[in-house]
């Protein structure tokens, strides 16, 4: 708070108005919930929110950032405590041990006898994740469904993508739309209804039948085959917003001065179109990819009894085999496998931007 | 001169009524719904011309261009380079190569690739091409570039990386949309002789669509003005000058005062023009008009006499005033009013630093020599 105070005309965001505002913030909300009836979980949440914004802006007060800083810090603050912090508590209780206890894992520290204190951390978890092939074959199971899932919902996503990105401006809003609006309906409903597809007395396999296609019907149900439609189906939207962004840009000037040059239209699309796409695949792709990885709802509700993947293991590891620092231990190398291709992500995007 | 076999046959093969023409355009429409684009144009051009489509924003120029390239079909007409029909050839193999207004070079291939992107889809080999790049590369003086990326080029810089990869391919003619339009001013001029010695040099043929007049009378061995889908006049840059067929050339190529009037008695070596503006005024005869006929009169702006008294022996003058002035260095220009309101515009050539030029609101005198007046019926 030093020399950077009160020069007019660079508005500083003012400490008293805001001490004062907090408070009946507060009061409203306590008359809300008891007045207005407003729902309990809902008074938390803005109470909360409010809360995280008037810490963050009193505590970069305090310590003198300058505004731009302190708007940076009210999100920054809610990511380190919902986000950093627990990822830190998972790291600590994985590297505990189980025990049969409130919560069921070993202290962080313990008096020894000779009355110095012990640190209880080891790696253990660790190595059994990797000597236990159950786990190593989950990740790589997991990687490999997600990895083909990114690729069948690039291949469908990118004709699409470049389709509407082609259309002329009323139509092409639309198909936008098109794209967007299976978001109104919730994601669980949408994959309970492919249930009504891909089962024994399905849809599918009753129009087949019905055609005289097929003369038993399909098993589809609980197979990864029903998972890749899961994942491809849900995250197909992720894929084409990214890609449509990307080819709208495309200056139809290029496609003619290949096309000038004696470009083929499919030497033009692999020369010059598709290179030029590059950064929107990687975006879709990571968009499809990071997701699919830890996806848990699609294996659970389409797949089968040996569809093997982390999200699924995690689930069984704290709550049916209720050892928390092995189930801490699998999410954070979960954590660690999808940072990675973030960070890939990001440094493929910054060189893209660095070159233009 | 004789030497040199291109330049041994006529330069001027349009003044040859037997000359075959290279490109031939032949009534050619082209209509987008309702909107006719080009209407009825039919047009030759002849070997290693370098010619150029002049006209306003939405004039027609860039469809027949694009018409050319292949990028557009035409409603109805025909098309012939070399003899050859080009309907229902597409642009990937026709033998014309195009300079984009926006250069349209690829971002993600170094200058050398772009130049090498032609070739290599004619089928030559990687070195066959990088040679003819680098070949083509010297020619704009860029040898040093090649390997940078199209962003990391200055605007002159990138459009002559996109004419060394328009030319690469040696096509039979070249088009060029706008082709220094994004360039500044002193740049341009500097460009244009540049991209006339290249013409000259290759012997390509040239067809340049270009709003900037000043631009097309540069460049062009011949010009055609365009306007609303039709070519109004073809010409030489002092032919469209000197003789514009119609008030909008007249009026389009330069500047121009227009004064209407009626055809009056005329004598064998001068025609009366009855005018408001000027009165009667003497013109050269023209022949085929009637007595009575609106005609307007064209008179360039530095074409008019300028004097503070009437000018001796002349015979069309009249009295003003001076309403405005502008410097501009090596000319100045006037507006001056006339006694009926009529505002003359008049430009002076700074030959030499006079002690006391005309200025805001002196008397003056204007006069007209007949034969620098121009009689249009149109």
């Amino acid at each position: 708070m030093s020399g950077a105070s009160a020069t007019p005309g660079r508005g500083r965001l003012a400490l008293p108005p805001a001490m004062i505002a907090a408070p009946l913030v507060v009061i409203a909300l306590m008359l809300g919930r008891h007045w207005l009836f407003l729902p309990e979980d809902l008074v938390l949440l803005i109470g909360a929110a409010l809360l995280f914004a008037f810490g963050g802006f009193v505590l970069g007060r305090l310590v003198g950032l300058p505004d731009r800083w302190i708007v940076i810090a009210v999100p920054m603050l809610w990511l380190v405590v919902f986000f950093l912090v627990p990822f830190f508590v998972l790291g600590r209780i994985s590297l505990a041990e189980t025990m049969i206890a409130r919560p069921p894992y070993s202290p962080l520290w313990e008096r020894g006898d000779d009355g110095g204190i012990e640190i209880i951390a080891s790696l253990e978890n660790y190595r059994f994740l990797l000597s236990d092939a159950l786990y190593v074959n989950a990740y790589l199971s997991s990687l490999k469904i997600a990895a083909i899932s990114t690729l069948f919902a690039l291949l469908i996503g990118y004709p699409i993508a470049y389709y509407i990105a082609r259309s002329p401006e009323p139509r092409r809003s639309i198909l936008l739309l098109l794209v967007i609006l299976p978001f109104w309906t919730s994601f669980l409903l949408r994959v309970y209804a492919w249930i009504g597809f891909l089962r024994r007395d399905g849809v599918i396999n009753n129009l087949l039948t019905w055609a005289g296609i097929i003369d038993e019907p399909l098993v589809m149900m609980q197979t990864d085959f029903a998972v890749y439609i899961g994942i491809v189906y849900t995250y197909l939207p992720f894929m084409i917003l990214p890609l449509y962004a990307n080819l709208v840009k495309l200056d139809g000037a290029l496609l003619e001065a290949a096309s000038d040059l004696g470009a083929s239209p499919v030497t033009t699309f692999l020369t010059v179109t598709l290179p030029l796409s590059v950064p929107g695949i990687v975006a879709g792709s990571m968009l499809v990819f990071i997701p699919a990885i830890g996806e848990y709802v699609i294996p659970a509700l389409l797949g089968g009894p040996d569809t093997l993947m982390i999200g699924r293991t995690l689930w069984d590891e704290f709550f049916s085999a209720r050892d928390w620092p092995v189930a801490s231990a699998v999410a954070i190398v979960m954590l660690v496998l999808v940072v990675l291709p973030i960070m890939w992500l990001q440094s493929v995007q910054n060189r893209q931007e660095a070159q233009e | 001169m004789t030497s040199n076999p291109a330049l041994a046959v006529n330069t001027r093969p349009w003044t040859d009524p037997d000359a075959k023409p290279f490109i031939s355009i032949r009534n050619i429409t082209k209509r987008f719904g309702d909107f006719t684009a080009v209407n009825d144009v039919s047009l030759d051009i002849y070997r290693s011309e370098l010619f150029c489509l002049l006209g306003g924003s939405g004039c027609g120029k860039s469809t027949l261009l694009r018409m050319l390239s292949g990028f557009e079909t035409p409603t109805s007409g025909k098309i012939l380079i070399d003899g050859q029909d080009m309907a229902g050839v597409p642009a990937d193999r026709r033998p014309t190569n195009m300079m984009f207004q926006s250069y349209a070079l690829f971002p993600h291939m170094s200058v050398e690739k772009n130049v090498a992107y032609g070739l290599l889809r004619e089928g030559k080999s990687k070195a066959e091409a990088a040679e003819r790049a680098a070949e083509m590369l010297k020619l704009v003086k860029l040898e040093s570039f090649a390997r940078r990326k199209p962003h990391q080029l200055s605007g002159g810089q990138r459009q002559r990386v996109a004419l060394a990869r328009a030319l690469a391919k040696q096509p039979k003619v070249l088009l060029l949309d706008e082709p220094l339009g994004a360039l500044d001013k002193k740049l341009r001029e500097e460009t244009q002789f540049e991209l006339i010695n290249i013409q000259e040099t290759l012997g390509v043929t040239f067809i340049v669509v270009t709003h900037d007049q000043d631009e097309a009378m540069t460049l062009a061995t011949r010009i055609g003005v365009m306007t609303e889908g039709v070519i109004t006049q073809v010409g030489e840059p002092r032919e469209i000058y000197e003789t514009p067929k119609s008030r909008f050339v007249a009026d389009f190529i330069g500047s121009v005062n227009l004064f209407e009037g009626r055809v009056g008695p005329s004598a064998p070596d001068l025609m009366r023009v009855e005018t408001e503006d000027l009165g009667p005024v003497s013109v050269p005869p023209v022949p085929g008009l009637t007595q009575g006929q609106t005609v307007w009169l064209a008179m360039r702006p530095e074409r008019v006499w300028l004097t503070r008294e009437p000018k001796e022996g002349a015979v069309n003058t009249v009295p003003g005033i001076v309403r405005d002035m502008g410097y501009v260095g090596h000319m100045s220009s006037y507006l001056v009013r006339l006694a009926n309101g009529r505002q003359v515009r008049v430009t002076q050539a700074n030959e030499s630093r006079r002690d006391n030029p005309i200025s805001w609101d002196e008397s003056v005198h204007l006069s007209f020599e007949p034969a620098d007046f121009r009689v249009l019926t149109q």
